[in-house]
């Protein structure tokens, strides 16, 4: 195990968050514990709304059930919710009945990949106009840390004690093959090239998809060893390996082993709604 | 065709067309659905009726994702519906729940089939009548319609959308395969007979999205119009933020229901049959209403006077009408396509008044007049 040595942070009085006009500060604190990545998960978004200087209300984000899904009632936007697996079924109401708005959901890996999973496939295989954020911390961090389908083999959960023996998802190989146009992952560690990731994904047509590896400390980190956030951070620094345009088949996320980050798909191709109002254009809607 | 997409003018046309074109007329314009019989003809209408008008059809990979996206349409400034049986109306309780929570206006049907589970996908039934009232987990009040023709499939689709925006709730269209494929009459005119959403009334800095107005129901603010607020199935406050209180709850939870049972008034539709003289009520709904009316005669014709309550709104369930109905008569007789569903309503209501009889069957056929006859006749033994 790696130990924490960092000295205890410094509390500035009066410290403003330099995008707190994303966020309704009658909702902080939140109820993130302390070391997990959601918190640097968000703030990489608010930097990313920042620099691509849309109109905040011509963006919505939809979430479902969980600690990450907690993340749009802290954005001072138009923010949905919604029930556990669903976000991305309501997201796709919401975007196709009113096409002009950017939709961006964020959850997590059991909500968007068990419970959601059957949604995430379709909505990659329409490539329905779309943005997935998933940050994968590896378990169900808010019901105590039970195993989800991208706990690693042998990972230790709530629900699995002698060690997960189901084999895990690999999203980016997930996401990539139901035909998602753009699929990349980062760490919260890389605060900066997640960003420009999540960037790149809002501004790219049709599906897109950002996996975020994120530290869950209290729960996940424990069970298994990892230590605190800050010791899992590290672990990140040791093993991720920026490989754009790496076969997604080729990088799946095994503990202790390095793992790509990147961009590994980038690709253009008719997205629902081009393909939606070429085909009814000769009905001559009005 | 007028511009606002209505088919004006009369049609021979079944009720499940009868809904899509209602579905229309009111304004919809958008659906989600998944396939399933008896109600593809809904869905296989909207299909190319939708884009024709402007709007949005979608084909879901399940009735869970149907449902959901019709409420996300909602937030997104649209009349939306979907249409289902049986098995894909279990599927839907997760966010019809939602939508109760979240007071998200929108249409569901449910073309009622042989249940439960799969039963007979092509053969009527009216067993999902008590899931209308509270499948969903939690409590609740719901607006349920049940129609008897094609053209009230017409009018009440229309009617369905009007309410879900009066007051922010999901109505249900609670029909039955054989309504849904009885071709008939339908009239269809050519206003536009969509309903007005309720909108804030103040700009952003002071409008609280959950703030109910008088009459409970507070004014919708959809997405990108400026408004950025919160909307959660959480229990929550005026703000639209969690409150895990049970105070927030106890709080919500009234509300949602109260908004509904103070306007009883407002959503109660009923028909009465030769109730005047009856000494026989016969209670009924959808296709088994139009068998139960034809019953009527043959009792009649034997000396019995009988006459007919037929429940147009289902839910909320017209305790009072029906307690007036058991005052007038010495023998109620329920007659439904289940073993006795809205029977245990009207016995509830009329608290042993008088005798209620049941003329149920599980579905596959509809009732003959003459097993309703039958029932009139064992009720006044």
């Amino acid at each position: 195990m790696i130990v924490s040595t960092l000295p205890a942070p410094e509390i500035i009085p009066d410290a403003r968050h330099p995008m707190e006009k994303f966020l309704r500060k009658d909702r902080i604190p939140h109820i993130w514990c302390s070391g997990c990545g959601l918190g640097s998960a968000l703030s990489s978004f608010l930097f990313a709304l920042d620099e691509l200087a849309w109109d905040p209300d011509s963006v919505a984000v939809v979430a479902g059930i969980g600690c990450t899904a907690r993340i749009p009632g802290y954005l001072r936007l138009d923010t949905y919710h919604t029930t556990h697996g669903r976000a991305i079924p309501f997201a796709t109401g919401l975007k196709l009945a009113k096409k002009d708005l950017h939709v961006v959901v964020i959850s997590g890996d059991g909500d968007l990949f068990a419970i959601g999973g059957n949604h995430f496939i379709h909505a990659a295989r329409r490539n329905l106009d779309l943005t997935v954020i998933c940050v994968n911390n590896f378990n169900y961090g808010m019901t105590g840390g039970q195993a989800g389908p991208t706990t690693p083999l042998d990972g230790r959960t709530t629900t699995t004690p002698l060690g997960n023996f189901e084999h895990p998802f690999n999203l980016v190989h997930l996401a990539a093959s139901a035909g998602a146009t753009y699929v990349a992952r980062w760490t919260t560690l890389d605060g900066r090239r997640l960003q420009h990731g999540m960037m790149d994904a809002m501004g790219h047509k049709g599906f897109t998809f950002v996996e975020v590896l994120a530290p869950c400390p209290t729960n996940f980190g424990r069970r298994n060893k990892i230590g605190e956030g800050i010791d899992e951070l590290r672990t990140y620094a040791q093993l991720a390996n920026i490989r754009h345009g790496a076969d997604p088949k080729d990088t799946a996320v095994v503990p202790g082993r390095p793992f790509a980050v990147g961009t590994f798909v980038n690709v253009d191709k008719p997205s629902y709604l081009d393909m939606y109002e070429a085909k009814t254009a000769s009905l001559g809607a009005r | 065709m007028p511009s606002n997409g209505n088919l004006a003018g009369v049609h021979f046309m079944n009720g499940d067309e009868a809904i899509a074109e209602g579905a229309i007329a009111a304004g919809c314009r958008f659906f989600a659905g998944y396939p399933i019989t008896p109600q593809s003809e809904i869905a296989e209408r909207l299909s190319w009726r939708i884009p024709a008008v402007g709007g949005m059809y979608i084909q879901m990979e399940d009735e869970i994702a149907a449902m959901a996206a019709v409420v996300g349409a909602a937030w997104g400034g649209a009349k939306a519906m979907t249409a289902t049986s049986g098995p894909g109306f279990s599927l839907m309780m997760e966010n019809l729940g939602l939508a109760i929570m979240t007071e998200s206006p929108c249409v569901v049907v449910d073309v009622q089939r042989g249940a439960p589970s799969t039963g007979l996908p092509t053969a009527v039934g009216q067993g999902d009548m008590m899931q209308a009232r509270w499948g969903s987990h939690g409590h609740y009040e719901i607006i349920a319609l049940v129609p008897s023709s094609p053209q009230e499939a017409f009018d009440l689709t229309v009617r369905a959308f009007a309410m879900s925006e009066r007051f922010r709730v999901p109505v249900l269209v609670m029909t039955d395969e054989v309504v849904g494929h009885m071709y008939e009459r339908v009239e269809i005119p050519a206003e536009s007979l969509a309903a007005p959403r309720r909108r804030p009334t103040v700009p952003p800095a002071g409008f609280l999205p959950f703030q109910p107005d008088e009459d409970l129901v507070p004014p919708m603010a959809c997405a990108g119009e400026g408004y950025r607020i919160h909307v959660t199935g959480l229990t929550h406050d005026e703000r639209g933020y969690p409150d895990m209180t049970a105070t927030a709850h106890g709080r919500l939870v009234s509300r949602l229901s109260d908004k509904i049972l103070r306007y009883v008034h407002e959503t109660e539709l009923y028909e009465e049959v030769e109730l005047d003289d009856a000494e026989v009520a016969v209670v009924s709904y959808g296709v088994s209403a139009r068998v139960a009316h034809g019953a009527l005669a043959l009792a009649r014709q034997r000396g019995v006077r009988a006459g007919m309550f037929r429940l147009i709104t289902a839910w909320p369930f017209p305790d009072e009408r029906m307690r007036q109905l058991a005052a007038r008569v010495r023998g109620i007789v329920v007659v439904e396509l289940n073993l006795g569903q809205m029977s245990r309503e009207v016995e509830r209501a009329v608290q042993g008044r008088v005798p209620v009889a049941g003329v149920y069957h599980a579905g596959g056929r509809i009732h003959t007049p003459v097993e309703v006859l039958a029932g009139i006749e064992e009720v006044l033994r």
